[in-house]
């Protein structure tokens, strides 16, 4: 389906200690268009490595570049999403999406009119002039994704997004995230540590193990993709191909020598 | 019987909000508890003074020391219209009103400011913190002579005195503000690109905004409760002064008008004060 295979943001040699280390040696490169899911458990590293890419720390030692630029503080061309209350509530809705073009210098009445477009995309058109706790969690988190995409940044990263949620809503976001995804054609880096979410989300799905954070397997996946073509969730998630590598991957995780040590002696 | 048991059930702190049943019983239970709330502050204000009432009307205590909630009405309208010590009322009154606000704007502009850097920067708040720290407990009576030496009896020292028991109260609340701003909010802004004076105009300010106009709030009342002592510097108008000079006198019905007045403008803009901070921080409260 890709035309050019271009490596978008890479991520070479990277590895960060605070009081243990939290990164061994993580080298990844994503290539453009990708939904990359990194899935582990807690203590893995994915949010640190997240942090890294954003900006908001930096690594010890290796380098994450995007489109051949080294990141080295925080940026609008990488979007994020946080896991929640990450609305400002002294604006309202539509400013808090237009937050980022505001502070670009553009004018109001462009980016109301490209706040509302991208409102319509996450499902909030209508709730433009809402406050912020007027709204339930999960139309919080789109207005938070719909914030994220109005700066058009070149990558969308997502920090447990849909963690907050209850399961209704977030089976409704994974198909949200999906559409915007094959709407916006924008590459995304998720961290979640749902193994399901993880399966049914990723064109990559990048598996981690803790103490130190490492990437242990890397899976080449279609089910986000085969959404977007027109295949239901239930369908997709009962199909025995989904059911097989979600146990695999279960299944990595639980026979993980780690991890099972920690189940014995924590 | 069903009454009692509803009772009960909502005696009790946390009822489970999980129905629009209960929650709607929680409304209308604080609406409840507002009116009552009211009616028995009411009653408490009526109670106190119908005793007063009764004590002066007894004879009970020599007019000298209390006299009655009519002489003290009647020495306000008495002042209202003929003045005191060559002012009127509302001649004293605009002068203690005018020193009060004086002192709390320039402090305002100043003491958020600085309150800010204290806030963000660690130079600022090892320079500042200790000065603030060192006169804030430092009742304004005691400084007043140094004041009244350097700077003389005019109008400058009374308001220097109220400018200074107004600044640290803000500075501190804006400092407690700024540093109580959420990170994650600091790292949205940065995210969406915002420059460091972005992140305080876009962030840090709103963020800290509730706690400055707390700030404010408790300034002004230091303020008041400084302006007795303000007005002992060389006055002839104010209602500190108007109190000070009337107790000279013995006219205590003026002493006790003077204090009633000081009490219902200071109460007055204190509610005014926190209508004006749920309208510009309604989040604030809400289940965020």
């Amino acid at each position: 389906m890709k035309n050019i295979i271009v490596s978008k943001l890479s991520i070479k040699n990277v590895s960060a200690s605070y009081k243990t280390q939290i990164l061994d040696n993580v080298s990844f490169d994503v290539s453009a268009g990708e939904f990359v899911v990194f899935v582990g458990p807690s203590g893995c590293g994915k949010t640190s490595l997240l942090n890294f890419v954003a900006g908001f720390n930096q690594p010890h030692s290796g380098s994450i570049t995007l489109d051949g630029k080294l990141i080295t503080g925080p940026g609008s061309d990488r979007g994020v999403v946080f896991q929640q209350d990450a609305l400002l509530p002294w604006l309202n809705i539509i400013e808090n999406v237009a937050l980022g073009l505001e502070l670009q210098g553009i004018p109001r009445a462009d980016r109301e009119t490209r706040a509302k477009e991208v409102l319509a995309l996450v499902d909030l058109a209508g709730f433009e002039h809402h406050k912020v706790w007027e709204l339930s969690g999960g139309m919080k988190q789109r207005a938070s994704l719909a914030r994220a995409l109005a700066a058009n940044p070149q990558i969308l990263l997502m920090d447990e997004p849909f963690g907050a949620l209850d399961a209704f809503t977030r089976e409704q976001m994974q198909a949200l995230i999906l559409k915007v995804w094959h709407k916006t054609g924008k590459e995304v880096l998720l961290v979640t540590h749902d193994i399901e979410e993880a399966v049914f989300l990723a064109s990559e799905l990048v598996l981690m193990t803790p103490r130190p954070g490492r990437i242990v397997e890397r899976l080449s996946l279609d089910f986000g993709r085969r959404f977007s073509q027109g295949e239901s969730a239930r369908q997709i998630k009962s199909d025995p191909k989904f059911i097989e590598i979600r146990e695999y991957v279960l299944s990595h995780f639980f026979t993980n020598r780690e991890i099972v040590h920690e189940r014995e002696y924590s | 019987m069903s009454e009692n048991i509803l009772n009960s059930a909502n005696n009790k702190i946390a009822p489970e909000p999980s129905t629009t049943h209960a929650i709607a019983n929680q409304t209308t239970k604080s609406i409840i508890n507002l009116r009552s709330g009211f009616f028995i502050s009411a009653t408490t204000v009526i109670v106190i003074i119908g005793i007063w009432s009764l004590i002066t009307s007894l004879g009970l205590i020599e007019a000298l020391y209390l006299p009655s909630p009519l002489a003290v009405v009647q020495k306000f309208f008495d002042v209202t219209a003929n003045g005191y010590a060559d002012a009127t009322l509302w001649q004293h009154f605009t002068a203690s009103i005018s020193r009060i606000f004086m002192a709390v704007i320039i402090a305002s502009a100043i003491a958020i400011p600085v309150g800010l850097a204290i806030g963000i920067n660690p130079i600022a708040r090892a320079i500042f913190d200790p000065l603030i720290e060192f006169y804030r407990p430092v009742p304004p009576l005691a400084y007043l002579p140094l004041i009244v030496i350097w700077f003389g009896i005019g109008e400058f020292s009374k308001v220097l005195l109220i400018y200074l028991a107004v600044f640290a109260p803000i500075v501190v609340s804006t400092a407690a503000g700024v540093r109580h701003v959420d990170p994650i909010r600091i790292r949205v802004a940065q995210s969406l690109g915002a420059s460091r004076w972005q992140i305080i105009r876009h962030v840090i300010l709103p963020s800290a905004l509730p706690d400055i106009l707390t700030g404010i709030r408790i300034g002004l009342g230091a303020g008041w409760s400084t302006l007795v002592a303000a007005e002992l510097i060389a006055a002839t108008q104010g209602i500190g002064f108007m109190i000070q000079s009337a107790s000279q006198f013995l006219v205590t019905d003026l002493v006790i008008a003077g204090i009633l007045i000081i009490a219902l403008v200071a109460y007055a803009i204190e509610i005014g004060l926190r209508v004006l901070q749920k309208h510009l921080a309604p989040w604030r409260g809400q289940i965020n």
